[in-house]
């Protein structure tokens, strides 16, 4: 496993997600709360790319009438057909073990550690005081 | 039992060039877009007095279609202006990608074959066909218009349809399945002889307005519920086309069903052909089983692709239908959009492909697409 750093922890700002491109693949980054979260960019029913998609909370329901809503902002819900998948795991929320978005571990690492190495930084340029999201491939 | 995670959507092997896509919808860019295609008297007809649609609500539609402006997110155009109606972008997002060599366009919005006044409605049907024209088709070889006519004013229809037949940028006759009597009626039947004298297919897209609630059974009241009581109606139109005797007086009309999916055909051939044979003496003019004149005269685009749990059972629905009368469509930009690559589930074999992808479109368009 190789790390790659990937973006400046300020270029995605909480609840929001961005496109990279690492070693030859599309994955999507997404900002919970502070956390980062990766996920390949490719939605497994038709291809679509999950970094298009609008964040949603989860909605659960006990019987009809009754709602739950939690986890705000935790879901991405595909920006074709709408299938919700959970950020943190990549397992679809429709069918959870059938289906599901391959995850990639993402950290973050300060400049600091990053200059030191062992990482690729491929073409990104690092700064010794910035903080940077770097994934496991 | 076996249990494949799905990671990615499954590809065809192959690739088929030369798609044909039964189903593009381009949008205006700008609300007033179509004005400048109207005649100074129905432009000022259409600012001052606007559409009026056998509705109650307010829009063709009383549900929220799910995504804004029914569209994929990613449609956008960057250059602005709603999905659909900026062709540089859907040359670069759909038609160049995704190998497109022919492409059927309808126009849903705004509505003009279902204005109330007939004369406004068939004026917005006019101009409705220029704007396809001049800043579709004139542009882009790749793409055919679709004939829009004021279809609840017969005399008025076979006039649009006189006036563009022998375009060759025009490939097909766009009905709206709502229409304000199932569209076997008699008063329809003009329509069908100026289709069939033109040689040139009627296409019926899901949608439209009736002023009826969207399912029989009543006002739904879940988008899902919506969503799937546009095959009811297709349901209820085909037997009605049938039934009626249109396609016995009409021997080469051909029908394309676009966008209702295809897995509902079967069941109700099976259905209506055990009805003939118990009620021939109440269609005397029904010749043939039901099913014959299915088999004959319907073609069905694939779009949004039926997902059985099994994928291969959809190959059943195929052969139930014929492989000959299915035709591929994306339904770029809406949401429910087909990728060509992955929506049809099942596998394929290269000339099944090539049937669904391209031959079958070529056929029933003649030399139109």
């Amino acid at each position: 496993m190789v790390k790659h750093v990937v973006a400046r922890c300020l270029d995605i700002g909480e609840g929001q997600q961005k496109r990279v491109s690492v070693a030859g693949r599309d994955i999507c980054v997404f900002n919970i709360k502070g956390s980062f979260f990766a996920l390949l960019d490719r939605c497994p029913h038709e291809g679509a790319s999950l970094s298009h998609g609008f964040r949603v909370g989860l909605v659960t329901s006990s019987s009809p009438g009754c709602f739950q809503y939690s986890r705000e902002s935790e879901m991405v819900k595909c920006p074709w057909h709408g299938w919700e998948f959970d950020i943190k795991t990549g397992q679809s929320w429709c069918a959870p073990k059938k289906v599901r978005v391959r995850p990639y571990p993402a950290d973050v690492e300060s400049g600091d550690d990053l200059v030191k190495g062992p990482y690729v930084a491929d073409s990104f340029p690092v700064s010794l005081d910035g903080q940077y999201v770097v994934i496991d491939l | 039992m076996n249990v494949h995670v799905a990671e990615k959507p499954v590809a065809s092997e192959e690739v088929v060039t030369g798609i044909y896509d039964c189903d593009i919808h381009p949008m205006l860019k700008k609300q007033d877009g179509l004005l400048q295609y109207f005649e100074p008297r129905w432009r000022q007809h259409a600012v001052h007095y606007m559409e009026f649609l056998r509705t109650p609500f307010l829009g063709p539609t009383p549900y929220p279609k799910a995504s804004p402006a029914l569209s994929r997110r990613d449609s956008w155009p960057p250059a602005g202006g709603p999905p659909g109606s900026d062709l540089s972008f859907m040359q670069e997002q759909h038609l160049t990608p995704n190998g497109i060599e022919c492409g059927i366009l309808q126009p849903l919005f705004p509505n003009a074959s279902k204005q109330r006044n007939d004369e406004f409605a068939a004026a917005a049907c006019r101009a409705v066909n220029l704007w396809q024209r001049a800043e579709w088709t004139s542009q882009e070889r790749r793409l055919r218009a679709s004939i829009v006519v004021p279809q609840e004013f017969a005399e008025a229809s076979v006039a649009e349809i006189e006036k563009w037949k022998d375009e060759s940028d025009f490939a097909q006759i766009l009905l709206s399945p709502k229409a304000n009597e199932p569209l076997g009626y008699r008063r329809y039947w003009p329509i069908y002889e100026a289709a069939e004298r033109h040689d040139i297919p009627l296409g019926i897209h899901v949608g439209g307005v009736s002023g009826r609630p969207s399912s029989a059974a009543g006002h739904s009241s879940f988008y899902i519920e919506e969503h799937h009581s546009q095959v009811q109606a297709m349901q209820a139109l085909a037997a009605s086309l049938v039934v009626e005797g249109v396609l016995e007086r009409f021997p080469k009309l051909k029908v394309i069903f676009i966008e209702s999916g295809v897995a509902w055909v079967p069941a109700m051939a099976w259905r209506l052909d055990s009805l003939w044979t118990q009620f021939k003496d109440e269609v005397p003019h029904l010749k043939r089983p039901p099913s014959e004149y299915i088999r004959d005269h319907f073609w069905f685009t694939t779009q949004p692709a039926d997902e059985p749990e099994k994928a291969e059972h959809l190959r059943q629905v195929f052969d139930w239908i014929g492989w000959d009368k299915i035709l591929f469509a994306s339904d770029y930009p809406h949401w429910d959009y087909d990728d060509p690559r992955y929506a049809i589930k099942c596998g394929m074999n290269k000339s099944e492909k090539a049937m669904v992808f391209r031959d079958n479109a070529r056929k029933v368009f003649g030399g139109r697409a």
